[in-house]
């Protein structure tokens, strides 16, 4: 709570002085699983802000999906770790100007996947969420539960390496530092031990899952193409079905248009109605292009895209000889 | 019937390696009937779209070739290229498809032999993998 009242308190300020017209940040949402997001332009309006283990969506997205709001507008923002390296990101990649924002950062301790909470409850409807730090505490008709946090975070915050804000203007809070999770990267690694054919047959049964309705390229922070290569039709590259190819083709081209900009913020995977574990593909571009460039996206705002850059003595043993 | 031919695609840059093609071919050297090529400006052009696209229209091979390094028309498109086809590659592999059905080469215009060779190899790797069946659409 002391966090969402400094918050409040910095937003008020923010705009008091003009140094910002709009803030965005989340308020209490009208289903108590999501928090919704919150445009802020007068100062009264900064009391309904909050910050707690709801407040999930990552808000850059507006920068670049709703551009035309914020031109010529000085925009203030609160970002988590994740959505602080998009920002970078959209900086970078020149859809709005440094000057122009405003970043507040917030200590995050993991954000709420609604579907694992769903699962804890059987289903049943939650009417209300009190987040207590290490417990979660769930309670709707006929049920009251208190739920380790872990138990109930996005598998994306379980692998977090950079929970604060890199990049900001203000902290509010305490900083939580570099998180090592060493572990972070086992699911992929037993997955690569698997021998070809059984990584095929597991992918295509993931894959098999999807149901092409977008979820995950519409809440995406680094998907914000003006036609994407799924609507184009002239040329159609690709069949519109559900059918498993068609399906796995989006998702791997999709996640190479990502590469190097992914975030890790896990909004796909949080989005997916269908359950698919998104994360890892796009765990595994990421740690390639670590591997190979170094770069992790989103981290040096005076840095450039891995897949925008190049050098000339990279290694090259893939090719043939 | 004879033994099978794979068909594979060959998607060649038209400064370096379609030339080294013509050049295996107007120097009548043997390689396998294998490849259908596909000539695009610059390997920077060849987007992993059009890799996947082909492997699910039933390719059972792909191959894609551009300028040495250094030597590209368009200064910097292969150097692009490789960065894509360096993420592009392990990721095919860890979907679970067979890593050699994919291959990149550099070939300049004057290596009509090294063209040979390397359809060659790719024919036959290809060859040892059998048909493709994983990423084939069926309708």
């Amino acid at each position: 709570m002391n966090t969402t009242n400094e918050l409040r308190k910095n937003i008020k300020s923010l705009i008091a002085e003009k140094k910002v017209d709009l803030f965005l940040g989340w308020e209490k949402g009208s289903l108590p699983l999501a928090a919704t997001p919150l445009f802020v332009t007068a100062e009264d309006q900064a009391d309904k802000a909050i910050f707690d283990v709801t407040c999930g969506n990552n808000l850059s997205i507006y920068f670049t999906k709703d551009k035309k709001q914020f031109e010529g507008r000085k925009v203030g923002i609160a970002v988590k770790g994740c959505d602080a390296r998009s920002v970078v990101l959209n900086i970078l990649e020149k859809q709005i100007k440094r000057e122009n924002v405003v970043i507040v950062g917030l200590p995050c301790n993991g954000v709420l996947d609604r579907k694992k909470v769903l699962a804890k409850t059987d289903g049943r409807e939650v009417l209300e969420l009190i987040d207590n730090g290490d417990t979660v505490i769930v309670k709707g008709n006929g049920f009251d539960l208190q739920l380790n946090r872990e138990e109930v975070l996005s598998s994306s915050c379980l692998a977090c390496i950079y929970p604060d804000a890199q990049e900001y203007d203000f902290f509010i809070g305490e900083a939580r530092g570099e998180v090592p999770n060493e572990g972070r990267l086992k699911e992929i690694e037993e997955f690569q031990t698997l021998s070809s054919l059984e990584r095929w047959e597991q992918t295509r049964a993931e894959y098999e899952k999807c149901i092409r309705c977008y979820a995950c390229r519409n809440v995406c922070p680094s998907c914000y193409c003006n036609v994407c290569f799924v609507d184009q039709n002239d040329p159609r590259w690709i069949g519109g079905t559900s059918e498993y190819t068609d399906t796995l083709i989006f998702h791997v081209i999709r996640n190479l248009h990502v590469a190097g900009r992914c975030v890790e913020c896990g909004a796909c995977q949080r989005a997916c109605p269908m359950d698919i574990n998104l994360l890892m593909l796009n765990r595994k571009v990421a740690m390639e292009v670590k591997d190979r460039f170094g770069d992790i996206a989103g981290l040096d705002i005076n840095g450039k895209p891995a897949m925008s850059d190049f050098k000339e003595d990279e290694k090259q043993k893939f090719i043939m000889g | 019937m004879s033994e099978w031919q794979p068909r594979i695609l060959a998607i060649l840059c038209n400064w370096c390696s379609y030339a080294g093609a013509d050049l295996a071919g107007v120097s009548r050297m043997q390689y396998p009937p294998s490849i259908r090529v596909v000539r695009v400006p610059c390997s920077g052009r060849v987007d992993p779209l059009f890799i996947l696209k082909s492997l699910q229209s039933g390719f059972d091979g792909v191959l894609v070739s551009g300028c040495h390094p250094g030597d590209c028309h368009y200064i910097s498109g292969n150097y692009v290229a490789r960065r894509k086809f360096a993420v592009l590659k392990p990721l095919l592999e860890y979907i679970g498809l067979e890593p050699n059905r994919v291959q990149f080469s550099w070939i300049s215009a004057g290596e009509g032999d090294r063209f040979a060779k390397v359809v060659t190899k790719i024919t036959e790797d290809v060859r040892e993998l059998g048909p493709a069946t994983r990423l084939v659409k069926k309708l």
